[in-house]
């Protein structure tokens, strides 16, 4: 028995899209590895030497502890201060960007644009930058952090504002309470677990990136991870990333343990 | 029975009264040690000039340097720094498959001995900075965008395996099921079913990760690893701020393309 | 002389890890051409007893022919042989939703193929054929080439049946097959299975929530409760009363 074979068009016979798809992608990854001057030879070649590097690494100096036990708080404190900074900004931009709180298309297109610019800028940039304007310390760099958590939080903040519940905003708003009232009674019972829930996942991020801050300047362990590496003593590498390592780890697990108890 | 239940309710309240305070306390004294820790250097003399001419070259880019035809201008380091993030993304995406189901949970594991080993393993690969990696890599294949390409490649596993892993454990096994029932091997229950279903959201976050990838790819430069941040270190050491506001503006520009490019492509997927 | 039964189930226990008692001693003979329907209360164990005929569950104790042949010790290929003449429907059709109707049809086919050649989709033009035939008997030919998440759900269960009729099956179950289906499209689906049954004298084994459906179209209805067969009579036995019991708290 023949049976009618339904007809696809063309571009379905001929795979238009599939092969496409597969041209763009190999004609990507031709011109992105001449551009790049990727060459899988030479790394092989030299793997000796990296070998070499890993091998020193895996030599931790234990004696270089102490000496960056100090840099390590100062990482933590500016992850701090930089989050909280960032956060507290962040609130009523979040508010003035939230779609179901402001009506006017114009005043939350424009907020919404700052916000997505702020967010485009890498936070080693920032800090390359507030370098250049506060000095080398870790002004510099709780100023990155702030910035760099603003553009964060900020989306983050407006996200779950608009996920609320709007009954209790519209109860309020009939009985003419005024926009302060409605946001501290209405809004904020609503949005307080996951608003501490996103600062604290915005804080773990920044403790990692408060890390390599100091590479350019901004403070904490990143100076001296900077210093042993210029100094090629790998040894001290090994134990700075290894305790930043424990930091973040302990960070992401209170964290972690927080988070799931407030939500 | 009876009044072990109606006594519960009265420490808790108790609990429940006091805990805000305890809560408090904790946070004050957090914040103390934070703002007393830090040595605030303050704004130094020079820092309202400096700020003046940054603004300033903000304002005034230096627009000779957008395209000079010499292959180290704007268009072709910002060019470059795509090709690292794409290449990067691209050799990562690969990697973490197989590290994706080495950790992801399965059903009938002992004690999860292999999925937790898999997980530890990309925690430590995700907190090992990039830039130290890019410092490594620039030791084994010399300063340039390969040591920046291999850098995305390896940092970027510790994020995509775990997105990939945390997606095989939510995924629809359905489709297993009935390769398997008809009678497939292991590796036709792979091919035919597994994969073909995980496939739109190991994409959709390959995507997102590079959207991730093009961020770190322009400031990798800073440390020698190709792409836009060598010029952009430079500028700002040499205080040539024309120069570092035209080059922040081609970064804000490729950001905000390659950010609504890929959210339209993940929209679509989904 | 009676013929050989196409499954017979001998003792057959089950009891899970955790101590829960699945099926609880087991004994009846399915003759071929059979469509029996099995009934009882969710976590009753019809889905348990349907997985065990394909071992997609495994049993505890006791024993499973399939055309007189034990299969507690199939594995590997003769497992893989096994369930390929064993077609199954699902309550969620288990199709790869993405992917085309004709590549979800074709995957049924894969016991038929080398490894290597089934996954690179290097299926052959008879079988590509034997797709369309497939689907023209669920009346969905002209779906081919549309995307599997693109159908309602009575047609994706058909598809899910086609995928199944490549195999070549002497044996379908289908476990709830109409649960997420709404009435209309659960009819279309239950008269396919119930032509195939009567068409190619393909054994057919569905379990139902819905005693109205199985009075409907069973040969045969087989009542479970807490893993046991508390009722087992052919349809022309079956009445509304006697039916019932299997939804009495034991």
């Amino acid at each position: 028995m023949m049976t009618q074979v339904p007809r696809r068009p063309w571009t379905q016979r001929w795979h238009v899209k599939p092969i496409g798809w597969t041209v763009l992608m190999v004609g990507l990854l031709i011109a992105s590895s001449r551009m790049t001057g990727v060459d899988v030879a030479m790394f092989f070649g030299n793997l000796g030497q990296f070998t070499e590097l890993l091998v020193r690494m895996s030599q931790p100096a234990w004696d270089y502890l102490p000496v960056i036990l100090n840099p390590l708080y100062e990482t933590i404190q500016m992850a701090i201060l930089g989050t909280t900074i960032g956060a507290v900004f962040a609130v009523p931009f979040a508010v003035l960007a939230a779609s179901n709180l402001v009506h006017n298309r114009w005043l939350r297109g424009g907020i919404r644009l700052i916000l997505d610019l702020v967010r485009t800028l890498p936070d080693l940039l920032l800090a390359a930058i507030f370098v250049a304007i506060f000095g080398i310390g870790s002004t510099a760099g709780v100023v990155t952090l702030a910035i760099f958590s603003f553009g964060m939080v900020s989306k983050l903040f407006y996200e779950v504002i608009e996920t609320i519940d709007m009954g209790p905003l519209e109860a309020m708003e009939s009985v003419g309470a005024n926009p302060l009232v409605i946001i501290w009674y209405a809004v904020l019972p609503q949005i307080l677990n996951q608003f501490v829930s996103y600062f604290l996942y915005t804080l773990e991020i920044n403790v990692r990136a408060s890390t390599v801050l100091g590479y350019l300047g901004a403070g904490g362990i990143g100076v001296f991870l900077q210093r042993s590496l210029n100094e090629f003593n790998y040894s001290q590498t090994a134990v700075i990333i290894l305790a930043t390592l424990v930091v973040v780890m302990v960070i992401d697990g209170i964290s972690n343990h927080l988070r799931r108890v407030l939500l | 029975m009876q009044t072990t239940l109606s006594k519960k309710p009265l420490t808790l309240t108790f609990w429940h009264r006091w805990r805000w305070l305890l809560w408090l306390v904790v946070v004050a004294v957090i914040y103390l040690w934070a703002v007393t820790g830090l040595h605030f250097t303050g704004l130094q003399e020079s820092a309202a000039a400096v700020s003046r001419s940054i603004v300033h070259g903000l304002v005034h880019p230096d627009w000779s340097y957008v395209y000079n035809g010499s292959g180290e201008d704007l268009v072709s380091l910002i060019f470059q720094t795509l090709a690292i993030a794409f290449l990067g993304t691209f050799i990562s995406a690969l990697i973490s498959v197989p590290f994706a189901f080495w950790a992801a949970r399965g059903s009938h594991e002992w004690l999860h001995v292999r999925s937790r080993s898999g997980k530890i393993i990309l925690t430590l690969i995700r907190t090992f900075p990039e830039i130290v990696l890019a410092i490594m890599f620039i030791k084994a294949v010399g300063p340039g965008s390969y040591a920046g390409v291999l850098a995305v490649s390896i940092h970027s596993i510790g994020m995509l395996g775990k997105l990939f892993s945390e997606a095989i454990e939510n995924m629809d096994r359905g489709a297993d099921e009935a390769i398997t029932s008809a009678g497939g091997n292991g590796a036709q229950i792979f091919m035919l079913a597994t994969l073909p279903t995980i496939m739109p959201e190991f994409i959709s976050y390959t995507l997102y990760r590079f959207e991730i990838a093009v961020r770190s790819a322009s400031i990798l430069g800073m440390v020698g690893a190709g792409g836009i941040g060598t010029p952009m270190i430079f500028a700002i050491q040499t205080r040539n701020w024309p120069r570092v506001g035209i080059i922040l503006l081609g970064i804000v520009l490729m950001v905000l393309l390659i950010d609504s490019l890929s959210e339209q492509l993940r929209k679509r997927l989904i | 002389m009676e013929a050989t039964p196409m499954i017979s189930f001998k003792h057959v226990n089950k009891i899970y890890d955790n101590g829960t008692v699945g099926l609880k001693d087991i004994n009846f003979d399915i003759p071929h051409g059979e469509f029996l329907v099995v009934v009882g209360l969710s976590g009753a164990g019809k889905s348990t007893l349907l997985r065990t005929i394909n071992r997609m569950h495994e049993i505890t104790s006791g024993e499973i022919r399939i055309e007189d042949e034990a299969i507690s010790q199939y594995k590997g290929r003769s497992l893989r042989l096994l369930r390929r003449k064993i077609g199954m429907i699902f309550q969620n059709f288990n199709l790869v939703k993405r992917s085309s109707v004709a590549k979800n049809v074709l995957s049924g086919r894969v016991s038929y193929y080398p490894t290597w050649k089934s996954i690179l989709g290097l299926f052959s033009a008879d079988d590509r054929q034997k797709a369309v035939q497939s689907l023209h008997r669920v009346n969905l030919a002209e779906k081919l080439y549309a995307r599997a998440d693109e159908l309602s759900g009575g047609q994706q269960q058909r598809v899910a049946i086609a995928r199944t009729l490549m195999q070549d099956p002497k044996i379908i179950l289908a476990d709830e097959p109409i649960a997420s289906l709404d009435p209309l499209t659960t009819k279309t689906v239950m008269d396919i299975l119930k032509r195939l049954n009567r068409e190619d004298g393909i054994t057919v084994i569905v379990n139902l929530h819905s005693v109205a459906l199985a009075r409907e179209y069973a040969d045969r209805i087989v009542g479970l409760r807490a893993g046991e067969v508390v009722y087992d009579e052919p349809i022309a036995k079956v009445t509304e009363a006697n039916l019932n019991q299997v939804y009495q708290a034991g």
